[in-house]
């Protein structure tokens, strides 16, 4: 009651309405939905860059761009597509929107730090994609490993480092401020336990985020040294040494590769048990195994680097550290499918992008499996193989779940429902698009096509262009989507406050939400997937949602 | 005009309901931040220590260094965490004339290391691209510098704060405890780096 300055500045100075997306908003809601506009923003820029090089890689030769450009244009493509749409979307996004419903707060930990978080991006991004028209772009893939970062033009290579490092430094704050909301700003009788799958994903993320984008960071301010200063920390011809760059960037992005799929893994988690009206299978096992994945996800980075001369223990080691992570997400794919079984499943456009993401990751997973071992690693390395392995985790996976994750959440975001037609022909293009383009590319990696490089042997030539319909195919499939999401904010179908019949407690309050997210006091959730369960075992005194989901709301 | 009216009556409509405060997790997020800065350091440490056992030094290059200076800087650092530790336990008696007192000689020590720090640069036998050591070396002990100083500018900033009628007092201790956490984490990465760089 006497907390009252605060608010009465920022409601007096804040703009109000749609101009509210425009500001430095504190409100956890609009930060969130800042993120996930921002980010599909950069989707398309990073889409229409794949769509470059998939032209350029729909024959032999080098015929559509330069070769300077092709490098640029695929450098921009994975920092982009990494840093600016997956990262701040599957966490800054849904993270900010969803985390304070879940803990049943009525914002972040950290609101101010939370508002530079998110505007740390757009520079960021402004700044990479500039460097494309204004100084060249850096051209040595997203990786920038040295000494081909050393030897490409400089300036494009310094812009990019900073421009990441904004974004390193955006991960940072926003994972110090979801550690903090999801262990201490929790609603009073809430245990930790009875969280969310989500809490958990996030807190597992940002526990990574903590501990391994710094290292990117100081990695990075050593390379611009390189670049800037002449020190030879990563160039061989100064007395310098390569492979410390390569561990020292691993540390980072192979937990990366967690810091996209783990929230990912959470999303889902909330979204099968209410499409298939069945409790989540397997609570305790899913929290054990994210945080195992956790464990294990930071120590394994050197898999990806079995042809830099690594010892043999070293190999040993990390194969077998690699082959471990296949257990805990083994548990939650079972976990998923017994979720499922039995269930009376609703196959809306969400439940299918969902679906389809369990057979992509199980895919995708497999041939993780298989790149983890030494033999078929030193053989496949830098090849397709790797491309497709990837781009099924990334896109089959994270991808289908931010897709599965906007027909869930869009009637809380804007109070309408997506139009389901639009929907599942989204889906339909996605889903066959995207098998057709990155499928290939296992084969073809398997025969010796390297990654990166703009000309290939002619006798690729059919499967590149059958990978090539493909993403054109995925280029298409964004057409109804935007339109429906356009669309549908205006004249979509009112969804009312709780369409699915929900129990997680964002759905226990209005859609929208009001400023602050509940009217009275924050529900108390302790079963949130009770769904199917007799409604006498559950406690229900607290939570001020009841009429929303008690009755003929829960079938 | 409108627009303020409206947006007043909504601050005072969301401050009519109980308004839930929660704890001051200033310190929480400060800590978990220092742990990502501590990674930093680690990566740096680990990269320093790898270089080392993997690549030889040039001809005519040594990983010795002069001892005097730095272990005088060392004890320096050490000083200064007691005397924050003083300052920060008058400040919670509400003893403001010991605290900022305390306040400014360890604001004084971390000056006195900064100065100390500068000499050994002027004085050491080689530069930053000299060879793989000194690189490292200068990015190593350049990175903790930069923390010292921006940890003298927050105790300055701070005793600024603890006069009469200040931000800082003993019922609203968080700018000198954040200040005073960040200092013994400079410290004690400090005691890290003498020993890995210095004796090693």
């Amino acid at each position: 009651m006497t907390v009252a300055s605060p608010n009465d500045f920022q409601d007096s100075l804040q703009p109000q309405g749609w101009l509210r997306y425009f500001s430095f908003s504190l409100d956890h809601k609009v930060i969130g939905l800042q993120y996930l506009v921002t980010g599909f923003l950069f989707y398309f820029i990073g889409g229409a860059m794949a769509g470059v090089i998939r032209a350029e890689l729909a024959s032999p030769i080098s015929d559509f761009v330069s070769r300077e450009t092709y490098n640029e244009v695929l450098t921009l493509h994975g920092t982009v597509m990494i840093f600016l749409w997956i990262v701040p979307v599957v966490n800054g996004g849904f993270g900010n929107y969803l985390i304070p419903f879940y803990v049943g707060a009525r914002d972040m930990a950290f609101p101010r730090l939370n508002a530079v978080a998110f505007w740390m991006i757009p520079p960021a991004g402004i700044l990479l994609i500039g460097s494309y028209f204004i100084t060249g772009a850096a051209q040595s893939g997203w990786t920038a490993y040295p000494p081909l970062s050393l030897t490409t033009p400089a300036l494009g290579q310094v812009v990019w480092i900073v421009s990441v490092l904004l974004l390193g430094g955006s991960s940072i704050f926003g994972g110090i401020n979801f550690i903090a909301t999801v262990l201490k700003l929790r609603r009073p009788g809430l245990k930790l336990m009875q969280l969310p799958m989500y809490c958990w994903a996030m807190l597992g993320t940002s526990i990574l985020v903590v501990l391994s984008t710094p290292v990117l960071a100081g990695t990075l301010l050593l390379l611009s040294f390189d670049i800037v200063a002449h020190t030879g920390f990563f160039n061989p011809a100064l007395g310098g040494n390569v492979v410390v760059y390569q561990h020292l960037f691993w540390f980072y992005s192979h937990p990366a590769v967690y810091i996209m799929v783990l929230p990912a893994f959470g999303l889902v988690s909330e979204i099968l048990p209410i499409h298939a009206r069945k409790p989540l299978f397997g609570y305790t096992t899913m929290v054990y195994s994210i945080m195992a994945i956790v464990v294990l996800g930071l120590v394994v980075w050197a898999h990806h680097m079995f042809t830099s001369g690594t010892p043999p223990w070293m190999r040993l080691f990390f194969t077998i550290a690699t082959s471990f992570i296949a257990v805990p997400t083994g548990i939650k794919f079972f976990n998923w499918l017994a979720t499922l079984w039995g269930g009376k499943l609703a196959l809306n456009s969400a439940m299918l992008f969902s679906c389809a993401f369990i057979v992509n990751f199980v895919f995708g997973g497999i041939t993780g499996v298989a790149l983890a071992q030494v033999p078929f690693d030193i053989h496949v390395h830098d090849t397709y193989f790797v491309v497709g392995h990837f781009h099924y985790i990334v896109y089959g996976g994270t991808v289908f779940v931010i897709f599965a994750s906007i027909y869930h959440w869009y009637p809380k975001f804007t109070g309408r429902l997506l139009n389901e037609d639009l929907g599942r022909l989204h889906f339909l293009l996605t889903f066959v698009g995207f098998n057709l383009c990155f499928a290939p590319q296992h084969w073809l990696g398997l025969n010796g096509m390297p990654r990166r490089v703009a000309e290939y042997d002619p006798s690729f030539t059919t499967l590149n262009q059958i990978s090539s319909v493909g993403a054109l195919l995925m280029a298409i499939s964004s057409l109804p989507f935007l339109y429906n999401v356009l669309v549908s904010a205006f004249r979509g179908q009112v969804a009312g406050d709780n369409p699915w019949n929900a129990l997680t407690p964002e759905w226990l309050t209005s859609s929208p939400p009001p400023v602050e997210n509940w009217i009275g006091e924050a529900p108390l959730v302790e079963h949130p997937y009770g769904y199917g369960v007799d409604e006498e075992t559950l406690s229900l005194e607290a939570a001020t949602g009841k009429d929303l989901w008690s009755g003929a709301g829960r079938r | 005009m409108t627009s303020l009216a409206t947006s007043t009556s909504a601050a005072e409509a969301v401050t009519a309901e109980a308004h839930e405060g929660h704890a001051d997790l200033r310190l929480f997020g400060l800590a978990t931040f220092l742990v990502a800065d501590g990674m930093t350091f680690a990566g740096f440490f680990a990269a320093y220590l790898t270089f080392r056992a993997v690549n030889p030094l040039p001809a005519g290059s040594t990983y010795e260094l002069e001892l005097l200076l730095p272990s005088i800087n060392t004890l320096l650092l050490l000083v200064s965490s007691y005397t924050f530790h003083r300052s920060g336990r008058h400040l919670l008696l509400g003893q403001m004339g010991p605290c900022r007192a305390w306040l400014l000689l360890t604001a004084g020590l971390g000056a006195a290391f900064l100065a100390g720090q500068m000499v050994e640069y002027f004085t050491l036998p080689f530069g930053l691209t000299d060879n793989l050591f000194a690189s490292t070396f200068y990015a190593l002990t350049g990175f903790h510098g930069l923390h010292v100083t921006l940890g003298v500018i927050c105790i300055l900033l701070v005793w600024f704060q603890t006069r009469n009628g200040g931000r800082v007092t003993s019922a609203a201790p968080f700018g000198l405890e954040a200040a005073e956490l960040y200092w013994h984490f400079v410290d004690g990465i400090w005691v890290v780096l003498y020993g890995i760089l210095y004796l090693l």
